[in-house]
């Protein structure tokens, strides 16, 4: 919301401050500034001067010379302008001064253009004679400005006078940032009121008069509401022998400094009482009122109307209409219709002043896909009682500006008005919640100013109805804060018996993943938990993959956000895709975050949000690189056994050979693979792509911060070796499964040395070589107790049909 | 003999004082003092001399022995001396050629500022916990005193999976699982992503996150929240940082109020960054409302609370001067290498 700091002046007379003191005062009590601009900083000695003579320059056809009286001086100045003419009144900038802009009106520089004398094809010019648009502002604002050429003030304005003042830019615009509960504040008096309360000055609202012409408004028009429901107030005033003309320049110029073109009497006046009052009002021009009867009701569905902006629109149930006695005359509290419209012909009009249900009309709008300025308002729920005033002030206006003839009275529809609502005042309470000490007495002058009424024998503060914020002891003690002073409440630290603080275990689990993941060389990533379904056919998912049972957001940004995704590779891939396409190498990612299983769709309950740690590296390394990734995590997380790989995992979107499940205990806590080249291509990456993903559900079970200390050997270890002929089709996981069955309690460690497949070896087999370590913890081994072991381990292998080399 | 074994002594010393390597010095160790050495040989004729001459000559030979032996350990510990230094010498490196760095990840710079923020708030005794993502409209809304005709509700602003449910706006949702799992007194910090239909672009992104805050007990007051917020900042921004409470609104919060701190980049005498201001609008926060806490069975007579909530990607923006927040989520390895 922006208004001028002289509208609010207006009713707060005695305000007096510096523009940065207002924004400080006004944001500390909760009416927040959002920024204000001076439509005078960059307009200097700019005064009135009355054009004496003009001669055509002598070497320039399109330049004038003028000779221009300021009072205590005369002025030769050259213009280009077209339009001005001996005796106009015109404002002038002479040197040393500024203008705001440019003559064509185009982006105002910062600091505004100074102004020299000088010489124009070779003529001095001893200042400048400025347009509108060098002033700062435009047409749409100044509509007597012409349309090209310099302004031109009235025949009986003073010579020598501040131009600046006259065209009243010696003003400030300030922009607020209401909250949505402060509904009164959307309106100058509203605001005005909190002025006066931040700054302990007197509220002197309009006062509002109508003399009316004695005439019986009834004799005119009759108001029903039939949904009372969605309209809790509708009062109508009718004003006759309307004359349209210009509106006064103080009203043109509050209305422009909210940002509203002035456009004519009956309009500005409108625009006028909704700034002031907050109150949207509609005229109609009562001759196209069938039946001199309004009624409130919903529409029919699929009824048509043709609102005033020529726009066909079609209707439903839960739309407010207002009606004649034939059909609809307008989109209650949206748009009004184009059959009650007013045109330069009317001659009787009826205003309405109304509050409509807010959440209705901010459906209607949402539905009708027709949100206006009036709509915005009366969403917020006004104040019933707010609407008889703001009719009243128009009336008032009416009158005042001779616009027309006001009837008496006003239609209302009989509809008793709600109780004004009484809290108990608390004073303890509110001292203890707010950790203050503030006077009963300063509590009872804050409540004054805010024009909530205190009863001594019930200790009832009795709220206005402006204020329907109010509610309860919260409220109460708000109010108090906000003018005893946010800054004055004093800084403390809760008194209650402390207790130790600390991380879930979940959390601690996640935070060391983190911490592995990143000495294993991998940063992490943030991706979206939403994706688009078609991430399942990039993923080469089969139509029947349950990983297509994916929960759906009913109103996406778009189809590439509308699922909630079921498995974390689409973010992975597409990270390290923009990588691979930034030409970074080498380039190692893991993310922790969710994704979500419906138990059931369409979704009643909570779903399965299932934390997944998820690793993927392209450039330097292997689908064993990834592998000791995974064990080092599981390791580092205390996983007491170890994990087994199972290669017929067959996820479709992994390479068909190189992939695996990951195993423990039997159970499959996550997998590992290269990218299918298919998935790779559709993500744009031409290079072996390497995932693992781990459940994290999964793993938190196996996980552990328990560690034992199990000695340091002390007796000598013995090392064989083996070196075999493996069929290709036993896997190395195989081969250790049986080395670690068989090798008994003496067996230490083993690890592969070599392993060779080509010309060497036929095509059916690899070979394969161990070295295995034995060692007792108390004794030396023996060489039949390693005799023994081996043993056993070579007949395990050869069951396998693997042939060893003696 | 004695002329013998002065002679051996002698050429030995000679020998000793002439050598430039701890292998010459071996050599002449075993040549005189080895098992077949010189000194040794004299030695086995000693039963020649005769028996009242022996334990003279023996001496002498002993002595001959001790000399040539603290020579050679001399001369060797000299040696070994230089022939170190030569080491050395060849040895010389550009120190300033470049590391050998191991590769290690980097962190995002959310969690970054998360982990910093849950370190300031474990440490004032604060729980740190979770709340689900997808939710139910109950506890996004209506339990915090989101009525459903509330424009926040508004379509344009949530997204919802159906009428029921919903992805939720806001970590206050946590806030009131807090409340229906523990009894008071409640001290639980909840990070988490929220999710609002923003499009994206620099300063906006439709998944982002926010750290919640409650605390409900005995005596809780509006200074406490005040206090325990004002050294949150200055731990995270500096001890340096001034705090600013501002009246503001939430359905959930009353009194409510945002803060600002004083901005750490020109502390507070206004620069680009505060927009000119000397302020940085950084959270909102409030007392509980008495009808969120009714709904939860917590006694209004006997409990206050006061939550807060930080938008944690606006702490890692600010306090990393990151310009985008699309950065945030392309995870760039150049972005990332630099946390």
């Amino acid at each position: 919301m922006n208004t001028a700091l002289s509208w609010i002046k207006a009713y707060v007379p005695e305000l007096e401050c510096t523009d940065q003191e207002y924004t400080d005062a006004m944001t500390l009590s909760g009416t927040k500034v959002e920024g204000f601009e001076r439509l005078d900083k960059n307009l200097k000695d700019i005064i009135v001067g009355e054009i004496l003579s003009i001669e055509k320059h002598p070497d320039a056809d399109k330049l004038i010379v003028c000779q221009v009286n300021l009072g205590d001086r005369q002025l030769q100045i050259v213009t280009g302008a077209p339009n001005v003419k001996v005796g106009d009144k015109v404002p002038v900038v002479i040197d040393g001064g500024k203008v705001a802009g440019g003559h064509d009106g185009g982006p105002l520089p910062e600091d505004g253009i100074e102004i020299h004398n000088g010489k124009l094809r070779g003529v001095e010019s001893f200042g400048m004679m400025c347009s509108i648009e060098e002033l700062g502002s435009d047409r749409n604002f100044y509509p007597e400005a012409p349309e090209n050429g310099i302004y031109i003030f009235p025949a009986d304005t003073e010579v020598g006078a501040d131009a600046i003042e006259l065209l009243r830019l010696h003003d400030t615009v300030f922009e607020y940032e209401i909250t949505s509960n402060r509904v009164d504040c959307y309106s100058v008096i509203g605001i005005a009121r909190e002025v006066a309360a931040t700054f302990k000055k007197p509220f002197v609202p309009p006062v509002v008069e109508v003399k009316g012409n004695g005439e019986n408004v009834n004799d005119y028009i009759s108001i029903e509401v039939a949904d009372k429901d969605l309209c809790p107030r509708y009062c109508g005033r009718v004003v006759k022998n309307i004359k349209f003309g210009p509106s006064p320049k103080w009203m043109q110029r509050r209305l422009a400094a909210s940002g509203i073109r002035p456009i004519n009497n009956l309009v500005d006046i409108t625009n006028y009482v909704m700034e002031e009052y907050g109150q949207p009002m509609h005229a109609f021009d009562l001759s196209t009122i069938h039946g001199n009867k309004i009624v409130v009701k919903r529409a029919n569905d699929g009824e048509k109307f043709i609102t005033l902006d020529g726009q066909e629109r079609t209707l439903d149930k839960d739309i407010l209409m207002i009606n004649d006695a034939e059909g609809p005359v307008a989109i209650a509290g949206i748009m009004g219709g184009e059959n009650s419209m007013i045109t330069e012909n009317v001659t009787t009009v009826l205003f309405e002043s109304a509050t409509f249900n807010g959440a209705n009309i901010r459906k209607s709008a949402k539905r009708l896909g027709l949100r206006t300025d009036a709509s915005g308002k009366f969403e917020k729920g006004l104040d019933p009682r707010n609407a008889v005033d703001a009719i009243n002030r128009a009336c008032q206006l009416v009158e005042e500006l001779g616009c027309g003839e006001v009837v008496d009275g006003i239609a209302d529809a009989p509809a008793p008005l709600s109780e004004l609502r009484q809290i108990p005042f608390e004073p303890e309470r509110i001292n203890a919640m707010l950790g203050t000490d503030v006077s009963v007495d300063e509590m009872l002058e804050i409540f004054k100013r805010l024009e909530l009424a205190y009863d001594e024998n019930t200790k009832m503060l009795t709220i206005p109805s402006f204020r329907q914020d109010l509610i309860g002891f919260c409220d109460i003690a708000e109010e108090v804060a906000r003018f005893y002073g946010y800054d004055k409440i004093p800084v403390t630290l809760p008194s209650g018996q402390g207790q130790a603080g600390g991380l879930s275990y979940k959390l601690r689990i996640e935070g060391e993943c983190r911490n592995i993941a990143e000495y294993c060389g991998f940063s992490q990533g943030m991706t979206y938990s939403f994706e688009s379904p078609k991430v399942f056919d990039k993923l080469l998912l089969p139509a029947d993959a349950p990983e297509r049972n994916a929960i759906t957001i009913s109103n996406p940004l778009g189809e590439d956000f509308s699922i909630m995704r079921t498995l974390s590779l689409n973010g992975m891939l597409t990270s390290l895709s923009t990588n691979f396409n930034r030409r970074n190498k080498n380039v190692k990612l893991y993310e922790l975050a969710n994704i979500y299983i419906p138990k059931e769709l369409p979704l009643t309950d909570y779903p399965d949000e299932r934390m997944q740690l998820t690793f993927g590296f392209y450039g330097d390394g292997d689908f064993f690189t990834m592998k000791g990734v995974v064990e080092t995590v599981l390791e580092g997380l205390g996983a007491k056994k170890k994990e087994e790989y199972d290669p017929a995992s067959a996820r479709p979107y992994l390479h068909p050979g190189r992939q695996a499940n990951i195993l423990y205990d039997g159970d499959v806590i996550g997998f590992i693979g290269e990218v299918h080249p298919a998935v790779c291509e559709n993500y744009d990456m031409k290079t072996r792509v390497y995932v693992a993903v781990l459940d994290m559900p999964k793993i938190m079970p196996l996980t552990s911060y328990d560690r034992k200390f199990e000695g340091i050997a002390k007796y000598p270890a013995v090392s064989r070796d083996i070196s075999m002929v493996v069929p290709k089709t036993v896997l190395a996981g195989q081969i250790e499964k049986m080395i670690a069955q068989r090798g008994g309690k003496i067996l230490e460690k083993f690890e592969l040395f070599d392993i060779y497949e080509g010309e060497q070896i036929d095509k059916e087999h690899k070979s394969m070589a161990y070295a295995l370590s034995f060692r007792d913890k108390n004794k030396t081994l023996q060489d039949e107790d390693v005799n023994a072991a081996m043993k056993k381990i070579m007949n395990g292998l050869e069951s396998l049909g693997i042939e060893l080399r003696k | 003999m004695q002329d013998r074994l002065n002679e051996i002594r002698s050429l030995a010393l000679k020998r000793i004082k002439d050598s430039d390597s701890p292998e010459k010095l071996k050599e002449i160790q075993i040549a005189v003092l080895g098992k077949k050495g010189e000194l040794t040989s004299i030695m086995k004729t000693l039963k020649d001399v005769a028996p009242e001459d022996r334990p003279k000559v023996g001496q002498m030979i002993n002595d001959a022995r001790a000399e040539i032996e603290k020579n050679l350990e001399e001369a060797n510990k000299k040696l070994q001396e230089e022939v170190r230094n030569a080491r050395l010498k060849a040895e010389v490196i550009d120190v300033t050629l470049p590391a050998k760095k191991p590769v290690i990840g980097h962190r995002h710079p959310n969690t970054i500022a998360l982990e910093e923020v849950e370190r300031i708030f474990i440490g004032l005794g604060y729980e740190i916990t979770e709340g689900p993502e997808i939710e139910k409209d109950y506890y996004n809304f209506e339990a915090l005193n989101i009525p459903a005709d509330h424009p926040a509700k508004d379509e344009q602003d949530t997204f919802y999976i159906n009428g029921e449910m919903l992805l939720r706006t806001q970590t206050s949702s946590t806030q009131i699982h807090a409340m229906e799992a523990g009894k008071p007194p409640i001290r639980i910090l909840a990070p988490g992503r929220v999710f609002r239909a923003d499009e994206v672009d620099a300063t906006h992104s439709p998944s982002f996150h926010q750290i919640e805050g409650l605390v409900v007990d005995k005596n809780i007051t509006f200074a406490d929240l005040k206090g325990t917020l004002a050294q949150f900042a200055k731990e995270l921004f500096g001890e340096d940082t001034k705090v600013k409470f501002r009246p503001h609104h939430f359905p959930f919060t009353e009194p409510s109020a945002e803060m600002d701190v004083s901005c750490f980049k020109c502390g507070g005498k206004g620069c680009r960054f505060c927009k000119g201001s000397g302020w940085i609008e950084i959270l909102g926060c409030g007392m509980v409302h008495p009808k969120v806490l009714e709904r939860c069975n917590i006694d209004t007579n006997e409990y206050t609370g006061f939550a807060f909530g930080v938008g944690l990607e606006r702490i890692a923006l600010l306090k990393y001067e990151i310009d985008d927040m699309r950065l945030l989520y392309e995870n760039d390895a150049r972005f990332l290498d630099q946390f």
